[in-house]
């Protein structure tokens, strides 16, 4: 276990450092294969010659990609100092980078808007693990029910329906209409009951489409793992039905539930953006958003790392998780 | 605003889908809280436009709650080229001169905000001369001297450091740019500018090459406010400007919120503009326009900060339901098509007004959004909030008229005098990140094809247009023969408004605004002696502005779809309230108050 | 044997008066029906038998015969957690140590197995769970009928696994299924099977999946084990061979129901039901020198739903013919007695099937 373990990380540190080089390539290399000034897109509308060069001599844009690239590299351990035209700009570690946007580093940004969206993230999951799994339990004991044939026809709307929509008429519905939610985002440490409130709505939301999803995954997989031989073996034992569930079924049902988790989690770290905008959430989602609007590159590529970072712990999580669950791929 | 800065729209499919979001809210709010018409007495449609609103309501204190869709582009004086950024800054800013706090057209005029009087101009123009109020102080409660005031306008010359701001001042102060801005400045005082002496720190005196008429506008503009060197942050100067006006910063997260709270040490007897009404001004940036139209519709704001109008269902429910709340001012902004004369056969002024004759102008004007939302028919090419313009009485091709719809024969016979009388082959370039733009270049498409004229649509990244569109060369090699833009006035004049458009001198490389390619002697001496002209004699510059906007529009060089309207929402807790042509048709920020403080 | 004389009685004939079994084990005319959206699928077809303790029955036939429709039916394995599916319909009767089991209450069925009967699969990598180790899987089977600590449970583990030839039984005792081969994991199947002292285990098909080296040992371990626990055991198999030195009796299936049945040595050396013969003639023998080739029944088994009328059997069988009046394709065959405690369901005459066997068949194989 403990060498799987140390695998898997090794497996993810190479990996993170293969994705910033991919994506510094992405934002940095590409660019200038197909001609466009990078740093004329840092300065904005207003492409005075002067800040142009003042750009590209202070974040180095002239030097060679692996020279940017290392001190890319540096600048997350070791901080980065910017300077040109009398100007000095300091990056503390770990500097994933200065937005000349908006004047200020990267990685503040991030860790301010973070929990935002990993509190929408972690909420919605509760959420949805909660009311899909047991829908999908529930449907596929009860095969071919009334209840499993509604579950289902409501989990095929919650797939379909985009979240714009559901959230909108959610927000149409409880905050504008009713008036019973505010629906505003609130910071957690301001106050619990308002972060409580601003949430409910973009949790239940988010929920919606995934608890659909996990409803229709759980009930198949339930299916497929009651056909299963050692299903009849427990209960060949004598075990309560119950039991047989709850104990040898759900156990393996949880398996490929784990699997999509780890995914959906990650993305939905980074690809919030259509819920946090619906509900204008401050978080990772808004961050990219406006850094796409304002074409502020170093936020686009911070969010961009923190993004693929969660997706890749997440990844790891479920891994591990999985060769808890699962001995078999502890010997993979 | 050189440049579009409306707010990133939602795609279409949002909009599709908020409909029905909307049609819920419509009935939902029409049982509970809406009892006849307006609840609040909303003073009713097009109150405060071009009039005050609720100046008897106001009442001191409170919060006075902004929101808008996208953050200013720096709060920094020097930096920001946003029109909402320069309406709001006058809560912390104050310059030299500043516009009237008056509505409409009187709004654009200047009037003394740190100097005494207007200043002493000198009989060549070139030497502007002012003198300091008393009892003007920065927030730690230091005097606001002549050097700060200096020190300010230095600043725009560090464009190394400081990009993204309007360069007016170097122009008129410094056209060679010998000055390399105060970062660079190797003398002690960093006051090195020749072009601005400070006898004492109560006298600033201007000295301009050549004279400017508009010069007063340009120091009323906020890239002309003091900075005080000791609170100078340099490119950071933006998170937490030093304040000069009768609010300070207290909290500003970027892309997130803005607060300013009364700056004590601020004394309403030293200015004669700022009534600073509310206590508090909050500016909530809220990236859904749905969202915080609803909220704006429902009270829990109070004023859209960044001006650009409701979104489509928010402006359904408005004009439904709070019609009373509703402004419908035309702004600066002129929507256009225009012929660059360096792609064939627009180099022939027949085949320009064939295309000109062609498109059907109220076709167009629908693309846009049609009457309110979008505009008025546009019919020349100065904008109705500018000194000279004539509004839709000049409309030398009657696109507002007779020609409302497209005259084929007129068409015809223009393709005729130009040589093609079967028509011929160009290029529409349009901006595909604007779903207005796109459409317009749609119907202008056929429209066109009717009299044979063949045009693909061209799309690419707006971002992207100073390399595309704004490069000369180019346009010549991707032959886009017509370029559909907008623009609207940096300050209310012919010349904020038309020397970038229309100045053979400000044809550039990249970056160019005269796509046109316009070099014609007689426009370029008209605005000589426009800038020649006594600051004062008014008529005069008017006649001039008049002139150069006939030359422009019988040069056809543009075919003008709308004169801009915007549709804004007048929260029903604001009070003095009114829209001024100095912000292109905003409300004035500056005086706005609460009726009810305790809301 | 009153028994089989009702063996051909009509459906739905009342079960509840008949009398007590004298047998450990009696099936009455079973009947497992499955609805389907073609039809009915008579999976079994009213079946009879009984065993006694310390005896072993042989079920035999091809794949769709109903032998593991059968097991899974004593076992009670139809009604429990059949979710949403239609249910299978299931008729008769099944007497175990003087309990009628498809009237008693489920759970009290459910509280049976496992104890008094249980069970041993085919494919013992898929009926063990894969994320639990042997020793949690055995435990768990203690002790829903034991009411002790794991410790305990454990060391009773422990030592089934030790009684049924793992080595190093303690440190096994905490592996998984997949870390075992397959012959070690049919062991330690067969060790939970016993962990209760069961006294009927059914082997469906124990080693089907297994190679044919640790076939034997599977087969001399289940033979020893049911010398030492004294149980009745039911050997499922569509192979001859598995049964010929293990089973007491042999009991032939075919299209849901008993073609031949009686005491081994009886089936083996005097079959009268060609189906047998075929079963005999397709069955590998190390026993014969000469070994020319199998002889494979031909054609293959009848549609459970629309199954031939007359016996089940006359597609397939070359002595349709012999009976007259076309008898083999109109009249179903009723069990007959053939000899002591001997019985098969065929048209032909005694005197014809002995000829057959003695004349044509059995110098074949």
């Amino acid at each position: 276990m403990l060498a799987y373990l140390i695998r898997r990380l090794f497996a993810a540190a190479v990996m993170l450092v293969v994705i910033i080089l991919v994506v510094f390539c992405i934002f940095f290399l590409v660019p200038k294969w197909a001609g466009v000034d990078i740093a004329t897109s840092f300065v904005g509308k207003q492409a005075d010659p002067a800040a142009v060069e003042a750009v590209r001599v202070k974040l180095g844009l002239g030097d060679p990609i692996f020279v940017q690239v290392w001190h890319f590299f540096k600048g997350i351990f070791a901080g980065r100092t910017y300077a040109a035209g009398g100007d000095v700009t300091h990056c503390a570690a770990p500097c994933f980078g200065y937005s000349f946007r908006s004047e200020q580093a990267v990685w503040p940004v991030l860790t301010d808007r973070f929990p935002v969206t990993l509190g929408l993230a972690l909420g919605a999951a509760v959420l949805w693990l909660i009311f899909g799994v047991s829908a999908g339990v529930l449907s596929a004991l009860k095969r071919g029910s009334l209840w499993d044939r509604s579950a289902m026809v409501v989990a095929l709307s919650g797939v379909s329906l985009p979240i714009y929509f559901t959230g909108l008429l959610s927000l149409a519905i409880f905050s504008y209409g009713l008036g019973w939610i505010d629906g505003q985002y609130v910071p957690i440490g301001d106050s619990f009951t308002g972060w409580l409130g601003g949430m409910i709505l973009p949790w239940v939301t988010l929920a919606f489409l995934y608890a659909a999803m996990y409803a229709r995954i759980t009930r198949a997989t339930m299916l497929e793992i009651l056909g299963e031989d050692y299903i009849r073996t427990a209960r060949a034992k004598g075990l309560k039905e119950q039991v047989v569930i709850r104990k040898h079924a759900m156990r393996s049902t949880l398996t490929p539930i784990l699997t999509m988790l780890g995914m959906d989690l990650g993305a939905l770290i980074g690809g919030a953006i259509l819920t946090e905008t619906t509900f204008s959430l401050p978080g990772l989602g808004q961050a990219v958003l406006n850094g796409i609007k304002n074409q502020d590159l170093p936020i686009i590529l911070g969010v961009t790392l923190i993004t693929s970072l969660a997706v890749l712990i997440a990844n790891l999580v479920v891994d591990v998780l999985y060769a808890v669950i699962d001995p078999r791929v502890r010997l993979a | 605003m050189t440049t579009q800065r409306t707010s990133g729209r939602r795609k279409q499919a949002l909009a599709a889908a908020v409909g029905v979001a909307a049609l819920l809210t419509t009935a939902a709010c029409g049982g509970s809280n809406d009892n006849g018409g307006s609840k609040s007495g909303a003073p009713g449609f097009d109150a405060a436009n071009n009039k005050v609103a609720q100046a008897s309501e106001v009442k001191k204190g409170g919060e006075l709650k902004f929101v808008t869709t996208q953050d200013a582009d720096s709060w920094d004086t020097t930096r920001g080229y946003y029109g909402f950024m320069w309406d709001f800054s006058r809560y912390y800013s104050r310059q030299l001169l500043t516009y009237k706090t008056e509505p409409g057209a009187k709004g654009a005029e200047v009037t003394p905000d740190l100097a005494t009087d207007a200043g002493q101009v000198s009989a060549d123009g070139k030497t502007y001369t002012f003198k300091l109020r008393d009892g003007i102080t920065w927030e730690d409660g230091k005097p606001i001297t002549s050097q700060d005031i200096k020190y300010g306008i230095e600043r725009s010359w560090a464009q190394d450091v400081l990009s993204g701001g309007p360069v007016y001042l170097q122009q008129m102060l410094d056209p060679k740019g010998t000055y390399k801005g105060p970062y660079k400045d190797k003398s002690k005082d960093h006051l090195g500018l020749k072009a601005i002496d400070t006898p004492d720190a109560k006298t600033i005196v201007f000295h301009l090459p050549t004279a400017n008429s508009d010069f007063k506008q340009v120091l009323a503009m906020t890239s002309a406010s003091p900075v005080r060197q000791d609170k100078d942050t340099k490119s950071k100067y933006g998170l937490h400007p030093f304040s000069s006006g009768p609010y300070k910063f207290q909290s500003y997260s970027p892309g997130k919120k803005l607060v300013l709270v009364r700056n004590t040490n601020w004394k309403a007897s030293s200015d004669p503009v700022r009534k600073a009404y509310p206590d508090t001004i909050s500016l909530a940036i809220s990236s859904n326009q749905s969202d915080s139209d609803q909220r704006l519709i429902n009270g829990d704001y109070d004023i859209d900060a960044s001006q650009t109008g409701l979104g489509p269902q928010g402006r359904t429910i408005a004009l439904k339901q709070h019609k009373a709340n509703l402004d419908n001012p035309v702004s600066g902004f002129i929507r256009y098509a225009v012929f660059p004369q360096t792609v064939k056969p627009f180099d022939n002024i027949h085949c320009r007004k064939a295309v000109i004759y062609a498109a059907d102008h109220v076709s167009l004007q629908t693309a846009r959004g049609g009457p309110i939302a979008g505009g008025l028919i546009g019919t020349n090419m100065l904008p109705p909030s500018v000194p000279g313009s004539e509004g839709q009485k000049y409309d030398p091709y009657k696109i507002a008229g007779a020609n409302k719809n497209g005259n084929a024969t007129l068409a015809k016979q223009e393709l005729k005098a130009c040589g093609q009388p079967n028509g011929f082959k160009t290029t529409i370039a349009v901006r595909n990140n604007k779903q207005q733009e796109v459409a317009t270049a749609t119907s202008l498409q056929a429209a066109l094809k009717k009299v044979g004229i063949n045009a693909d649509i061209y799309q690419y990244d707006g971002s992207q247009s100073a390399g595309i569109i704004g490069a000369p060369a180019n346009v010549e090699k991707k032959k886009l023969g017509i370029i559909i833009m907008g623009w609207g006035p940096d300050f209310p004049s012919v010349q904020g408004y038309g020397i970038p458009l229309w100045s053979s001198k400000y044809i550039l490389q990249s970056g160019n605004n005269n796509f046109a390619m316009i070099k014609d002697k007689s426009i370029d001496g008209l605005f000589d002696q426009y800038n020649a002209t006594k600051a004062t004699d008014q008529a005069k510059k008017t006649d001039i502005a008049k002139e150069i906007n006939h030359k422009v529009s019988e040069g056809a060089y543009y075919l003008p779809f709308t004169f801009e309207r915007l549709l804004n929402f007048r929260g029903s807790n604001v009070a003095n309230i009114y829209t001024t042509d100095a912000y292109s048709g905003y409300y004035d920020f500056v005086n706005l108050g609460l009726k009810n403080p305790k809301k | 044997m009153t028994e089989l004389s009702k063996t051909g009685a009509a459906v739905g004939e009342p079960t509840s008066a008949s009398p007590a079994p004298t047998a450990f084990l009696e099936v009455r005319d079973l009947k497992v029906h499955f609805p389907t959206d073609d039809g009915l699928v008579k999976s079994v077809d009213g079946l009879s038998f009984k065993l006694e303790k310390g005896k072993t029955l042989g079920i035999v036939g091809e794949s769709g015969s109903g032998k593991s429709v059968t097991s899974l039916g004593i076992m009670g394995l139809h009604t429990a957690g059949q979710y949403g599916k239609r249910k299978a319909q299931i008729s008769g009767e099944i007497w175990l140590d003087g309990t009628e089991l498809l009237t008693s209450n489920p759970d009290d069925v459910r509280k049976l197995r496992g104890r008094q009967m249980s069970m041993i699969f085919q494919d013992p990598l898929s009926a063990l769970h894969p994320y639990y180790t042997i020793g949690q899987q055995i435990v768990e089977a203690y002790r829903i009928h034991h009411n002790v600590d794991k410790k305990t449970a454990k060391r009773r583990a422990i030592e089934m696994l030790d009684r049924v030839g793992i080595p190093q039984p303690d440190k096994r005792v905490d592996s998984y299924a997949h870390e075992f081969s397959g012959g070690m994991r049919q062991r330690a199947m067969i060790a939970m099977s016993l962990v209760n002292n069961p006294e009927l285990l059914i082997a469906d098909e124990p080693t089907t999946a297994l190679d044919v080296t640790v076939q034997a040992q599977i087969l001399d371990l289940i033979r020893d084990l049911q010398k030492e626990f004294g149980s009745a055991v039911i050997i499922i198999t569509h192979d001859l061979g598995v049964v010929a030195e293990l089973a007491d009796d042999i009991l032939v299936m075919y299209g849901g129901r008993c073609v031949e049945r009686g005491p081994a040595e009886k089936v083996f050396y005097e079959p009268r039901h060609p189906y047998t013969w075929g079963l005999l003639g397709s069955m590998p023998r190390l026993d014969r020198e000469q070994q020319d080739r199998l002889i494979p029944v031909k054609g293959s088994p009848p549609s459970l739903i629309n199954v031939p009328s007359g016996c089940a059997f006359n597609p397939r069988c070359p002595y349709a013919d012999v009976p007259k009046d076309n008898l083999t394709r109109t009249v179903r065959p009723e069990l007959t007695e053939v000899g002591s405690q001997h019985w098969a369901a065929c048209h032909m005459t005694q005197e014809q099937r002995e000829r057959i066997w003695t004349e044509e068949i059995a110098p074949k194989l």
